[in-house]
């Protein structure tokens, strides 16, 4: 017989802000092809492609009435940045969003007596309380899913009580805790609490498939001999915009024709963008804003490497994407993505030197950056969704087994 | 018979150390990590020195004073005798006392464990001068048996060693080349007239250097009368059995833990124990055996990984740029005839440097990243990128400042 699974989720691409809903879609599909049998809940309607799986929102619940918010719930805004944009947008709802977080808890409850499952999944401290609920009122197993952590969003400091609160009561509640990588299983071991054999790693998965060529972008510049190094990700400090933007300071002065990009937004970027002015960096480096698609696909590939320069990453696609267009890739060691690349660049954040050093190499030496580019991909190519369903479905059994 | 035929290679390479972008033009020494990393070439050889040279070296002359007929050789590279001389002189002292048995061979080899042979052969010359001279020096010996770098070798290396007067060479006993001769014979490199060519057991070999401790080793544990025993099966079907293995077999790659000083202690007795057998020097297996016939090598044949070929080296682009990269600045560096410059290019020759390279295993993480002292081969690259450009770059100016004046 096939294992049920209900899962509560946040978001689903389309409408996804990040990596949470994306992680949440190719591990749906795996485990579907894999036969496991899947209800996928959300807190609000919205069109949703995922034939695999059957999606209950929580919003339709007749006998709870929780809110539609209009305004975007990112699980990647910390509380303060959620109050900060509710109070521009609509004040009718939702005040903040842990309450909209309680309010899905409820109504979980309530959907959850109806279905029929062996295990339940939650995936981030924004579905944990539903998870719970679930577990309460049915009894069954519950695995939570941690994709980051407050310490990843707030880089440490700052960490929200409520926020803190809430993801420590799901992993001490829990049956299982499942980490993005074995950086984050540290974390969340160190500062949750959780003891070490309650955590399992299941690292992300990528669809891959190399991508076509696409008509070159900032031609001009490739016209001119520019070289192109690459941010790509949100404009926070978690994602370490200003070691990218220090490293090109560093080196612009050693090397001639090259040119920094940053593609994405945050609430960083009017501060990288006035430092980027004061150090005199002017045309040599640009903000191409957030870009998608084969807009973003033709960055990734007008580039010669992609910098992923993160505090505190629990996974990282972005290398992974900018391998499936064939640049390399250097990252930081406190990331997850380091865990799965070897053929990758890799350095400590705060290692400036470090990360000029390599930039340079890749630069000044093509046999570099092709080797890491051709088995790069290869790589990327074992880091398989698959893989990661195989893992949680060992998990489901092994719960299933001992309820 | 059979004679067994230890040769054990001592080589520890100078690790170029952590050589940034920025030190371009202002650091002239490639090699003198002082860190707590294994990048510290002396932090090294005082390690293995302590775990594997001394106390191997005592079992072998313990073993050399209580058994007259046992022998054993080896090929000391120089680019680890100039670090013993600086930083463990005892253990050339007790190298030294192993020699003076007159029972103990040593192999000619290249000066800086290079692959010169297949990229400058009047570099690749010099250093086996060079080698030659510094043995002498050291042993008061001249060797008489040609090993080459990771025991590479073909039908041109073969025959540049009988030119060159030795009465032997040593190869891979790969089944590939071999087809249904067996390596326990001496044969003769095609297109000579004289010299033999050894080659290794490698199964054999294997069993110590690499299974001696493997627990899931359908032979393990290993003990001496075991071992003894297949060397004794052989008898009939060969005359010399070449066990070759790096010395850091004992202790160091093979932790003293796992018994294998003791396996050591106890071989030659129980070898010994079947009165056929005995122990021979390269040189006296060379002298003492006939050729069986004539063996062709005509691609490079070498001790490495499943493919034993050049692969481990030369096998990706980050090698090959590399290696063209350094012997293309051979006629620059040699002009001026600056000992500085000539030692460093030397130095960046070690074989070494390339194996860190290696991208081959590099995924399945096995035996090249166990010897692997950079976090990957693409740090490996970039620092040994960076020190060849400096390299290049005081050629250049004493170009310059020569024109100048």
């Amino acid at each position: 017989m096939s294992l049920r699974v209900l899962m509560f989720g946040w978001e689903f691409p389309p409408q996804n802000s990040g990596g949470l809903g994306t992680a949440c879609q190719g591990l749906t599909r795996a485990l579907a092809g894999a036969g496991a049998e899947l209800i996928f809940v959300l807190p609000r309607r919205f069109d949703v492609k995922a034939s695999w799986q059957r999606v209950i929102f929580a919003d339709d619940v007749s006998s709870f009435n929780l809110l539609t918010v209009k305004a975007a719930l990112s699980p990647y805004l910390t509380v303060d940045g959620y109050a900060r944009r509710r109070a521009g947008a609509d004040p009718l709802y939702g005040p903040d969003l842990i309450s909209e977080v309680y309010r899905y808890a409820a109504a979980a409850a309530d959907l959850t007596r109806g279905e029929r499952f062996d295990v339940i999944h939650a995936h981030d401290w924004l579905s944990f309380p539903a998870g719970l609920r679930a577990k309460e009122v049915s009894g069954k197993p519950l695995i939570v899913h941690v994709h980051a952590t407050e310490f990843d969003r707030t880089g440490g400091n700052g960490v929200n009580p409520e926020v803190y609160a809430i993801e420590k009561e799901g992993m001490t509640r829990a049956d299982r805790v499942v980490t993005v990588s074995h950086f984050t299983k540290n974390l969340v071991t160190r500062h949750y609490g959780v003891p070490d054999y309650k955590v399992t790693v299941v690292h992300n998965g990528i669809d891959f498939e190399v991508k076509p060529r696409l008509d070159e972008r900032l031609s001009a510049l490739k016209r001119r001999g520019e070289r192109l190094i690459l941010f790509v990700g949100r404009i926070t400090l978690q994602k370490g915009p200003d070691y990218f933007l220090q490293a090109a300071r560093r080196v612009i002065d050693l090397e001639p024709g090259v040119t920094f990009v940053m593609v994405g937004s945050g609430d960083m970027t009017g501060q990288i963008v006035e430092q980027a002015a004061a150090l005199g960096l002017g045309q040599r480096f640009i903000f191409a804003g957030f870009l998608r698609g084969d807009e973003l696909d033709a960055i990734y590939q007008a580039a010669d490497l992609l910098v992923m320069p993160s505090v505190s990453e629990p996974f990282g696609l972005t290398p992974l994407e900018s391998l499936a267009n064939g640049t390399p890739v250097l990252v930081s060691r406190q990331s997850g993505v380091s865990e799965v690349l070897r053929h990758a660049l890799k350095v400590d954040f705060w290692d400036i030197d470090e990360m000029v050093n390599q930039i340079i190499a890749v630069l000044r030496h093509p046999p570099l950056k092709r080797t890491l580019a051709v088995y790069g991909q290869t790589d990327a190519r074992r880091v398989t969704w698959s893989a990661a369903a195989e893992k949680c479905l060992n998990i489901y059994r092994s719960l299933v087994g001992a309820v | 018979m059979p004679s067994v035929c230890f040769y054990f290679q001592v080589h520890q390479p100078r690790r170029v150390k952590k050589y940034r972008i920025f030190d371009i033009g202002r650091e002239p020494d490639y090699f003198n990590d002082n860190s707590e990393s294994n990048l510290n070439n002396e932090r090294i050889i005082r390690k293995v020195a302590g775990k594997s040279y001394l106390p191997a070296n005592a079992v072998l002359l313990e073993l050399l004073k209580c058994h007259p007929e046992f022998r054993v050789s080896f090929s000391f590279s120089g680019v680890l005798l100039e670090q013993l001389a600086d930083w463990a002189p005892e253990v050339l002292d007790s190298f030294r006392k192993l020699v003076a048995t007159g029972r103990v061979a040593v192999l000619a080899e290249t000066y800086h464990h290079s692959l010169a042979f297949f990229y400058s052969l009047a570099e690749f010359e010099h250093q086996v001068v060079a080698h030659g001279e510094l043995i002498r020096r050291i042993f008061g010996v001249r060797p008489k048996v040609f090993r080459n770098t990771e025991l590479a070798y073909n039908d041109n290396l073969g025959r540049w060693a009988e030119r060159a007067g030795y009465l032997g060479v040593l190869a891979e006993g790969w089944d590939k080349v071999l087809g249904w001769k067996s390596p326990n014979f001496l044969y003769r490199p095609a297109g000579t007239k004289r010299i033999k060519l050894l080659l290794k057991n490698y199964r054999l070999s294997d069993d110590i250097a690499f299974r001696f401790s493997e627990r899931s080793w359908s032979e393990w544990p290993l003990d001496a009368p075991k071992f003894a025993g297949w060397v004794n099966a052989v008898n009939g079907q060969g005359q010399v059995i070449n066990l070759f293995l790096d010395y850091e077999t004992f202790g160091e790659h093979q932790w003293a833990d796992t018994g294998i000083f003791h396996f050591l202690r106890q071989l030659p007795p129980e070898v010994l124990k079947y009165p056929d057998n005995d122990f021979v020097t390269v040189e006296e297996a060379s002298a003492r055996y006939p050729a069986m016939d004539v063996l062709t090598v005509p691609e490079v044949l070498t001790w490495a990984d499943t493919e034993r070929d050049l692969s481990a080296w030369t096998g990706n682009e980050l090698q090959t740029s590399s290696l063209a990269a350094l012997y293309d600045l051979e006629p620059a560096v040699l002009a001026f005839g600056d000992d500085n410059l000539i030692g460093a290019w030397r130095r960046l020759q070690t074989s070494d440097h390339f194996y860190y390279m290696c991208t081959k295993w590099f995924a399945d993480g096995d035996v090249h990243a166990y010897f692997n002292p950079y976090a990957s081969p693409y740090e490996a690259y970039i620092s040994y990128t960076n020190a060849l450009n400096d390299l290049r770059l005081r050629v250049e100016e004493l170009k310059f400042n020569h024109v100048e004046s």
